[in-house]
């Protein structure tokens, strides 16, 4: 009984709603982004490092020039560069793609510590947005209408990179090169050119996460701010069966988990910070154990391409 | 006759010699390149790379006594390393292998305070129970893998992050981990501290401190290279991992083969954990923390060793020299993480050389386009002639 009473108090809690949101637009581009690397055929494990490298470039940004605007296209900006080193060292140069993205994880990570013990970056937010009228609705209405401004862009992303990816010449190529390289290939299609570009746009997208996740919900850049998200947006990629509607779906489950752990302590609950720190990690490998048998993965994927090999 | 066969003999040497030597400068080059980003970066951060280089080399290998500390943290890297070269070899992706070797360690660290009887005992069951441990760890990976088909990239590095999660709780319960010791001022992050008896013993030599752990570690780094090059479960492994299918038609069972490979390799990952607690590189008690990059910096190791067991013991002799070198950097006033920045800039380095010598060969290697029809050809007709 006590736990309906204490479970209704946090689905009635607007704070639950609006970590909900948020981490869910951090995670919503984060898996977005990977999920066309992967469609493409990269299994991209260095989408945590781009994430990383944008939180610090956004923060970077807004330390040379105080405006969030220049702060989240340095974001994208850092997320590209890790990107394009991701895309030439493992499909131009054909170098191992775990390999790779293991060694931009570490490099990252301790490149940006280290330029946090040398600069101090102060605090880094971005203007909060509210829509009249719609920000007053009780419980949701500031969770959806009162966000910093970058968080709206989710509205134009999704659909945006469903239109790419499912509508255009581009994005049918980089489909046919996730799934059968040889074929696409043969038809004129350049593998490797593709799933570089993809991994230029996951790039973007995750270095956007990582901008977002500093000013739309930290505000200050610590060496941990991102601590595992980008592995929990792989994980939304399986859940979602490599479409981008699941993926976005896979988000706001993790999302919603990492709101409830959020929340609990907040309305007073007392449980256990194992569960609640372990939460997220544990419901991606659980999820993922459901679903992982009815989805088909892209055939190619994590699969390098080398002409004239087969 | 004999005299051309000779002179092509020469011109052959003669081209290896060139072709090894181009190897041996694109790989000196790139080194050079990353350090020098690496200094670079200290420069620019106001920092002097020249004394940057000199803390690392005196904190690792010239003060007195460095030499003994450099192989003391070396052993657990390597641990990690043959078990990460391993599972290379068969083709899996095992890099959660910091997660593994904080639950060889949180093994390690029960077993250690819990087992009566002797020193020795103690460490022969901590020892075994921290392979339990990290193999356990692994294994999630491994079963989630053979029957889900989860990719064990993305599992094994899931699972680091809920070891962090168990290791706390651990520490924060007595009758885990945490300290039972109840007159100590009670440290909510701390376990309990390994007896005296129950560490590993040192060899002194030349005054330095040597800690058995290293010696242990080259055993099985050694035993490991004879699995590899000499049994059939070494050439079973290296045919999982060149071709699954292929594997799978000479009757390797290739569910078991995964998960043992997955599980050994976690095992060896959490006997690193163990020689990190009774080595006594990481502290003498559990904390917060504990794994501090071990389980990272062996994955590197094993990744620069390029699937060689042998090749992992200089490189992670290298990893931990920058290590203890690190220790020394605070009095140049360049942050410890820096070593972490020449770490990946390594590994990046060496990584380029034989990929930019796999797309030159691949470019300059005359296509073999015309052969291919001709063989497609011969195989037609047989295949009508049988039918």
């Amino acid at each position: 009984m006590e736990f309906f009473e204490a479970l209704g108090s946090i689905l009635g809690f607007e704070g639950m709603y609006v970590s909900l949101f948020q981490l869910g637009v951090v995670f919503a581009f984060a898996a977005s982004g990977e999920w066309v690397a992967e469609r493409a055929g990269t299994l991209n494990i260095s989408v945590e490092a781009m994430m990383l490298a944008g939180a610090f470039g956004a923060a970077f940004g807004m330390y040379l020039i105080n405006s969030s605007i220049v702060g989240v296209l340095a974001g994208c900006a850092a997320g590209m560069l890790v990107a394009s080193a991701q895309a030439n060292l493992s499909h131009r140069l054909a170098a191992n793609q775990f390999v790779v993205g293991l060694a931009l994880n570490v490099l990252v990570l301790g490149l940006t510590a280290y330029l946090v013990s040398v600069l101090d970056l102060g605090r880094s937010r971005a203007m909060t947005w509210r829509i009249p009228l719609l920000v007053d609705i009780p419980l949701v209405g500031s969770a959806l209408f009162g966000r910093p401004w970058p968080a709206y862009l989710v509205y134009v992303a999704m659909p945006g990179l469903a239109w790419l990816v499912y509508r255009t010449r581009w994005g049918l190529n980089v489909r046919a090169v996730g799934e059968n390289p040889q074929a696409a290939d043969v038809s004129g299609i350049d593998v490797n050119a593709h799933r570089r570009q993809a991994i230029l746009v996951c790039g973007v997208m995750a270095g956007f996460a990582g901008a977002f996740l500093l000013v739309g919900q930290v505000g200050t850049f610590t060496g941990n701010i991102v601590s595992g998200r980008g592995f929990i947006a792989l994980a939304a990629v399986i859940f979602g069966g490599w479409t981008l509607r699941g993926t976005i779906i896979g988000c706001a489950l993790f999302a919603f988990v990492e709101a409830l752990a959020i929340s609990i302590p907040v309305k007073g609950y007392k449980i256990d910070s194992f569960i609640l720190d372990s939460a997220p990690y544990v419901v991606a490998l659980a999820v993922m154990l459901f679903f992982a048998g009815r989805v088909r993965q892209p055939a190619a994927l994590a699969q390098p391409f080398v002409r004239g090999l087969t | 006759m004999g005299e051309r066969s000779d002179r092509s003999d020469r011109s052959d040497r003669n081209e290896k010699l060139a072709s090894a030597a181009r190897t041996a400068a694109i790989y000196a080059a790139s080194v050079s390149v990353a350090l020098v980003l690496a200094g670079l970066l200290v420069s620019l951060t106001g920092g002097s790379a020249l004394e940057v280089g000199n803390a690392l080399i005196k904190g690792s290998l010239r003060s007195p006594g460095a030499w003994g500390l450099t192989l003391t943290a070396m052993a657990p890297l390597l641990f990690v390393a043959v078990g990460a070269v391993i599972a290379n070899r068969a083709g899996l992706v095992n890099i959660g292998q910091e997660g593994q070797l904080l639950f060889g360690a949180m093994f390690a660290a029960y077993a250690a305070v819990r087992v009566p009887g002797p020193g020795w005992l103690a460490i022969l069951a901590s020892l075994g129970a921290a392979a339990i441990g990290g193999g356990l760890w692994a294994g999630i990976a491994a079963v989630l893998r053979t029957w889900r088909n989860l990719p064990e990239v993305l599992t094994t590095l899931l699972l680091t992050f809920v070891a962090f999660s168990v290791m706390s709780f651990g520490l924060r319960n007595r009758w885990l981990l945490g300290d039972r010791d109840t007159t100590r001022r009670r440290h909510i992050s701390s376990g309990e501290q390994i007896p005296l008896d129950t560490r590993l013993p040192n060899l002194h030599l030349f005054g330095n401190s040597i800690d058995l752990g290293v010696l242990i570690a080259l055993a099985v780094a050694v035993a490991a290279t004879a699995v590899v090059a000499r049994t059939t479960l070494g050439a079973r492994i290296d045919v999982l991992g060149l071709n699954p299918r292929a594997a799978q038609r000479f009757g390797v069972s290739r569910i078991r083969l995964t998960n043992g490979v997955l599980i050994a390799s976690g095992a060896l990952a959490g006997a690193g954990g163990a020689m990190l607690l009774l080595g006594g590189a990481s502290g003498d008690r559990l904390s917060a923390g504990y794994s501090n990059n071990n389980g990272w910096d062996g994955l590197l190791v094993a990744l620069l060793a390029r699937n060689r067991v042998m090749a992992a013991i200089p490189m992670a002799f290298v990893f931990a020299s920058l290590r203890t070198g690190s220790s020394f950097l605070a009095s140049t006033g360049v942050d410890r993480k820096m070593t972490d920045v020449v770490q990946a800039l390594l590994v990046l380095a060496l990584l380029l050389p034989p990929a930019i010598e796999q797309l030159r060969r691949h470019r300059s290697r005359p296509t073999s386009a015309p052969a291919t029809p001709a063989v497609a050809g011969l195989a037609a007709p047989t295949a009508v002639g049988g039918a």
